[in-house]
C-alpha cells in the first residue's frame, strides 16, 4: 500500500541508493517533474524578488503599520476560533453518525457532509440575506464554520468508524469511565484527521475572499483586493501578499511541528471487530437536536435564500444567453484545467511512488507549499510576471490555467499517488519483458490501472475550477464571465435575486461530486 | 490478467476517452473566444448594465462588435500603465476623473477629434482634449430619516473627521468613487487637511464594500448615514425601493468638497490598432443615442453631451454648486497612498 513496500523489489528501474540520476531510462521523468515544480515555484520566487527589489525601507514602511496589525489580528482571531469550532463540531457529529445509535444515522452523516456542496461565497450570501445585521469577526466566524466544517468532519468519521474497540475495551476494562475511554484513547487517535483536517481549514480560511466581503470581514486576502483595485499590482499589495505567504507557511510549520509521530495502527492477527454503537437513551434527543441544527445552518439557511431569491427574482432573472454562456465557460474552463492538472500530476506521483528519495521529497513538498498559497497570490505573480516579460502569455487562457494548475495540483497528485501504488509493478515489468518500452509500459499498464483514482483526482480539481474566484477575477481572459465572477457581478450591486441562478447552478454542479467524496470516505473505512 | 485487462478497457478508456474529447473541445471553444478583427476592446470601469446598452445601441447602429472587460477605475488604469503599448484595450470608460488622469498622465491616450469634443460642453472634459466627459454623478450624503434632523445634518463633508460622528457615517474607501472625493479634496484644500481629515476618518467611518453595500446598510439602520453617489439611491427607488424606504438625500453644495461632481471618462488608446472604430464609440457614446440611454435607462448618472438631459428625476445639476475642479489634475496615485497611510486601505 505504500510507496516503501513497493518499490523496494524494482530490479530493473533503479538499484540502491534510489538516487534519481540513477533511474537511466526514466530520467526525463525527473526532468518532467523538476520542470513543474520550478514553475510551481513562480509565485513564491516572485514575492521573495518583489520584496527584494521594493527596497527594504519601503518594505517596512508597508509591512510594519497599523493596518496590517489590524489584519493580522483579524485573521489571526479567525483561524484561531474557527479551527478548534469546527474540530470540536466535527468530532460530535462525527462520533454521533459513527459510534452512536443517533436514529437516522446515515442521513445526519450525508447532511454533514453535504454543505461542501455550497461555495463558501453563497453560504455568506445566504446568512447577509437572512440576517442582514451579521458582521465582522462573529459573522465571519459563524459563516466559516458552517462552510467548511465537513472538510474535518469527513476525515474524522471515516477514521472514527475504523477504530479497533478492543482499546477502548482494554482501557474501559481497567476502570476508565466512558468519558475517560474516550478522552484517553478515542481523541488521541483522532489526532492525525483533526491535524489534518485543521490544517485544510486554515488555510481556506487565509485562502477565501468572497464570504469575507459579503460578511463586512477584513482578512489579509480582502486586503489585497482592495490595494489590487485601487493600484492593480502596487507594492503594497504585492507586500501584503508577502505577509500572508508568511502567515501560509506558519500554519503549514505548526501542522507539521505538532502532528507527532506517534503509532496510530493496531497490531495483532485478525480484523478488528466492530464497534459496539454508544447507547443514547435519554439524551437521544440531544444528537438529534445538534444534528438538526447544524443541518438547518449550514444547509437550510442557504437552501432557503436560494428558493427566496429565486421566487423573488420570477423569471425574469434567468437569462437564458448570459446563464448558458457562464456555464459553458465555466465547464470549459473546468474540463481544460482539470486534464492539465491531472496530466502534469503524472511525473511527480510516479517517482513519489515508484523512485522515492530525496530529490522527490523536495520536490513534491514545494508542489504542496504551493498549492496551499490563496488565489490571490498566485494571480497577482502570474499578473505581474505576465505584464512584465511574457507579454505573449498576458490575459491569454493559457495563463489562468496555469493558475489553476499552480493551485490544484496537489490534488491530483495525491489522487494519481494512490493508484499508481495499487498498480502492481510486476505488471509494467511483464509488458516490459514482452517488448514495451518504459513509456508504453506505463501508458498501457500503470497509467490505466491508475485512471480511476487520477478520475476522481480530476473531478476534485475540476470542482475546484468551477468555484474559484479571485484567480479568475484577476487573471481571466476580456470577454470572460464564470458562473463565480457573475455570481460575483450580481451580489457587488446588491442584485441578490439576479444572483440566484447563477449561485443554484454552481451548487447543482458541486452536488455529485461532494456525493462522491461522501461515499469514498465511507469506502476508505472498508464499509 | 484478464479481469486486469477488461478493466482497463473498460472503465479507463471510458473515463479518459470521454474526458479527453470533452476538455479537447473545450480548449478549441476557448481559442475562439480571441477578438475578430475590426471588433473593439473595451476596458470598462463603469456600470456593467449601462456600458451594456451603450454597445448593444452602437454595435446595432454600426455593426462594430465589442468586447468587454470590466474592472475597477484605478485597477483598470494602473493595468494600462503596466500593459503600456502593448495593451489590447482600444477604449477605456470610467466612472471617476482620477483614472483618466493617471493614464493620459502616462502618455496612452491618442488626442480625440474636434468632432468628439464639440459634443460635450468644455466643463465637461478637460482643456487637452485627450479623454472626454461620457457622463457624470454628484457626491450625496444619504443618511437614515429616523437619525437625523434639517438642523443636525453635517454642513461640510469636512465636518465628518470630528470626534461627535465616530460610528456615525458609512463609506467604501476601497472604491473608486469615494477616492475620488477624496482626490477632489486633496485638490481643493491641499495635502495637510485632506491627510488630516483622513485620519479622522479612519477613526468614524465605518467601512463597506461597495456604496451600494453601504445604503443598504444606512436603510437597515445598521449605521446612521453615508457619503456615495447620487445614483444608487434613484436606481434603488426604480426598482422597488427596498433598500432605500428610510433613506434621504441631503447634497452639501455651497461649492464644499462634498458637493464634488465627478465626471465619467472616455478615451482612446494610442496603442489601439482600430482607432476609427474606437472614437466612433466615443461618439456614439457622447452623441444623441448613448446620452438618450442615460436619460431613459435605469443608470440615473447625469447627462453630459451639449444640450443632453438627464433624468427628469434627478437633482439638476446647475442646481448642485459643485466646487470647480480641472477633472485632469485629479490624483489618484497621491490619495491611495495617503489612505493607505492613514490606514483606510
Amino acid at each position: 500500500m505504500t510507496a516503501t513496500t513497493l518499490s523496494s523489489p524494482q530490479p530493473l528501474l533503479h538499484q540502491r541508493p534510489p538516487h534519481l540520476s540513477r533511474v537511466p531510462r526514466f530520467s526525463w521523468f525527473a526532468v518532467a517533474a523538476v520542470l513543474v515544480s520550478l514553475v510551481a515555484l513562480l509565485p513564491l520566487g516572485f514575492v521573495a524578488w518583489i520584496g527584494f527589489q521594493t527596497g527594504w525601507s519601503t518594505v517596512v514602511a508597508l509591512v510594519f503599520r497599523p493596518r496590517v496589525g489590524e489584519l493580522l489580528i483579524n485573521t489571526g482571531l479567525l483561524v484561531l476560533i474557527t479551527v478548534p469550532l469546527c474540530a470540536v463540531l466535527s468530532v460530535a457529529l462525527a462520533w454521533l453518525t459513527e459510534r452512536s445509535d443517533l436514529p437516522g444515522a446515515r442521513t445526519w452523516a450525508w447532511l454533514a457532509a453535504a454543505p461542501l456542496a455550497v461555495p463558501a461565497f453563497v453560504h455568506s450570501y445566504a446568512w447577509i440575506t437572512v440576517a442582514p445585521g451579521l458582521q465582522g469577526l462573529p459573522g465571519g466566524v459563524l459563516v466559516s464554520v458552517l462552510a467548511y466544517f465537513p472538510f474535518m468532519y469527513l476525515p474524522i468519521a471515516a477514521v472514527l468508524r475504523r477504530l479497533d474497540p478492543g482499546m477502548e475495551d482494554a482501557a474501559a476494562s481497567l476502570g476508565e469511565s466512558p468519558w475517560g475511554v474516550f478522552r484517553r484513547v478515542v481523541l488521541p487517535q483522532l489526532r492525525l484527521p483533526i491535524w489534518g483536517g485543521a490544517l485544510l481549514v486554515g488555510l481556506h480560511l487565509l485562502a477565501e475572499y468572497g464570504l469575507y466581503v459579503m460578511i463586512r470581514f477584513d482578512t489579509f486576502t480582502t486586503a489585497i483586493v482592495d490595494q489590487f483595485q485601487s493600484t492593480y499590482n502596487g507594492p503594497a499589495a504585492n507586500m501584503l501578499a508577502g505577509v500572508l505567504v508568511v502567515c501560509c507557511f506558519g500554519l503549514l510549520g505548526l501542522e507539521a511541528g505538532t502532528r507527532g509521530r506517534e503509532r496510530y495502527a493496531r497490531v495483532g492477527s485478525g480484523s478488528a471487530r466492530q464497534p459496539a454503537l454508544a447507547r443514547l437513551g435519554s439524551y437521544t434527543w440531544v444528537g438529534l437536536l445538534l444534528s438538526a441544527v447544524v443541518a438547518a445552518l449550514s444547509l437550510g439557511v442557504p437552501l432557503i435564500t436560494l428558493v427566496r431569491w429565486l421566487v423573488a427574482g420570477g423569471v425574469s432573472v434567468w437569462k437564458v444567453p448570459a446563464l448558458s454562456a457562464a456555464l459553458g465557460q465555466t465547464l470549459m474552463y473546468g474540463l481544460a484545467g482539470a486534464l492539465l492538472t491531472t496530466l502534469v500530476a503524472v511525473p511527480m506521483a510516479w517517482l513519489s511512488i515508484r523512485a522515492p528519495g530525496r530529490l522527490q521529497r523536495v520536490l513534491e513538498g514545494s508542489n504542496y507549499v504551493v498549492g496551499s498559497l490563496p488565489g490571490i497570490v498566485v494571480a497577482l505573480a502570474l499578473v505581474t510576471i505576465t505584464v512584465r516579460v511574457a507579454l505573449p502569455l498576458y490575459q491569454t487562457v493559457v495563463t489562468l490555467l496555469l493558475a489553476y494548475m499552480l493551485m490544484f495540483l496537489p490534488r491530483a497528485i495525491v489522487n494519481w499517488r494512490a493508484g499508481i501504488a495499487q498498480a502492481p509493478l510486476e505488471l509494467e515489468q511483464a509488458a516490459r519483458s514482452l517488448g514495451r518500452s518504459p513509456t508504453q509500459a506505463l501508458w498501457q499498464i500503470t497509467l490505466r490501472l491508475a485512471a480511476p483514482s487520477a478520475a476522481s483526482g480530476f473531478a476534485m480539481v475540476f470542482l475546484a475550477i468551477t468555484n474559484e474566484l479571485t484567480a479568475t477575477l484577476l487573471l481571466s481572459p476580456n470577454g470572460t464571465q464564470t458562473l463565480a465572477t457573475a455570481f460575483w457581478s450580481h451580489t457587488s450591486e446588491i442584485d441578490y435575486a439576479g444572483a440566484a441562478p447563477y449561485a443554484l447552478i454552481m451548487v447543482l454542479l458541486s452536488l455529485p461530486l461532494t456525493w462522491l467524496l461522501y461515499l469514498q470516505s465511507r469506502r476508505a473505512a472498508g464499509r | 490478467m484478464k479481469s486486469v485487462l477488461s478493466l482497463i478497457k473498460r472503465r479507463s478508456l471510458l473515463t479518459w476517452g470521454l474526458s479527453l474529447g470533452l476538455s479537447g473541445a473545450a480548449l478549441t471553444a476557448i481559442a475562439q473566444n480571441a477578438a475578430p478583427a475590426g471588433s473593439i476592446v473595451i476596458y470598462n470601469a463603469q456600470h456593467a448594465s449601462l456600458v451594456e446598452a451603450w454597445t448593444e445601441g452602437f454595435t446595432k447602429e454600426t455593426g462594430i462588435k465589442v468586447i468587454v472587460r470590466r474592472g475597477g477605475d484605478m485597477e483598470m488604469a494602473n493595468q494600462i500603465v503596466q500593459e503600456g503599448a502593448a495593451s489590447p484595450a482600444d477604449v477605456f470608460l470610467t466612472e471617476n476623473s482620477p483614472a483618466m488622469a493617471l493614464v493620459d498622465g502616462a502618455g496612452l491616450f491618442a488626442p480625440l477629434s474636434q468632432t468628439v469634443l464639440d459634443q460635450v460642453p468644455s466643463n465637461f472634459r478637460p482643456p487637452h482634449g485627450r479623454w472626454v466627459g461620457i457622463a457624470a454623478r454628484s457626491t450625496v450624503f444619504v443618511y437614515n430619516k429616523m437619525k437625523f434632523t434639517a438642523d443636525t445634518l453635517p454642513k461640510s463633508l469636512l465636518d465628518l473627521s470630528g470626534p461627535s460622528w465616530k460610528g456615525r457615517w458609512a463609506a467604501s474607501p476601497s472604491g473608486p468613487d469615494f477616492q475620488a472625493i477624496v482626490s477632489a479634496m486633496l485638490e481643493l484644500k491641499g495635502e495637510a487637511v485632506t491627510a488630516n481629515w483622513l485620519k479622522g476618518m479612519k477613526e468614524n467611518v465605518v467601512p463597506y464594500k461597495g456604496n451600494s453595500v453601504a445604503m443598504k446598510a444606512v436603510n437597515a439602520g445598521q449605521v446612521n448615514s453615508a457619503v456615495i453617489y447620487h445614483y444608487y439611491y434613484y436606481g434603488d427607488r426604480a426598482k422597488g425601493g427596498e433598500n432605500t424606504e428610510r433613506i434621504a438625500l441631503h447634497y452639501f453644495r455651497n461649492e464644499d468638497p462634498g458637493a464634488f461632481v465627478s465626471i465619467s471618462g472616455g478615451g482612446v488608446l494610442a496603442s489601439s490598432k482600430n482607432k476609427p472604430q474606437a472614437e466612433a464609440f466615443l461618439k456614439w457614446v457622447t452623441g444623441k443615442g448613448g446620452q438618450e440611454i442615460l436619460r431613459k435607462g435605469d443608470s440615473y448618472e447625469y447627462a453630459v453631451g451639449v444640450g443632453a438631459a438627464s433624468n427628469p428625476k434627478l437633482v439638476p445639476l446647475a442646481e448642485l454648486k459643485s466646487p470647480l475642479v480641472d477633472p485632469g489634475k485629479l490624483n489618484n496615485k497621491k490619495v491611495t497612498d495617503m489612505m493607505t497611510q492613514a490606514g483606510l486601505l
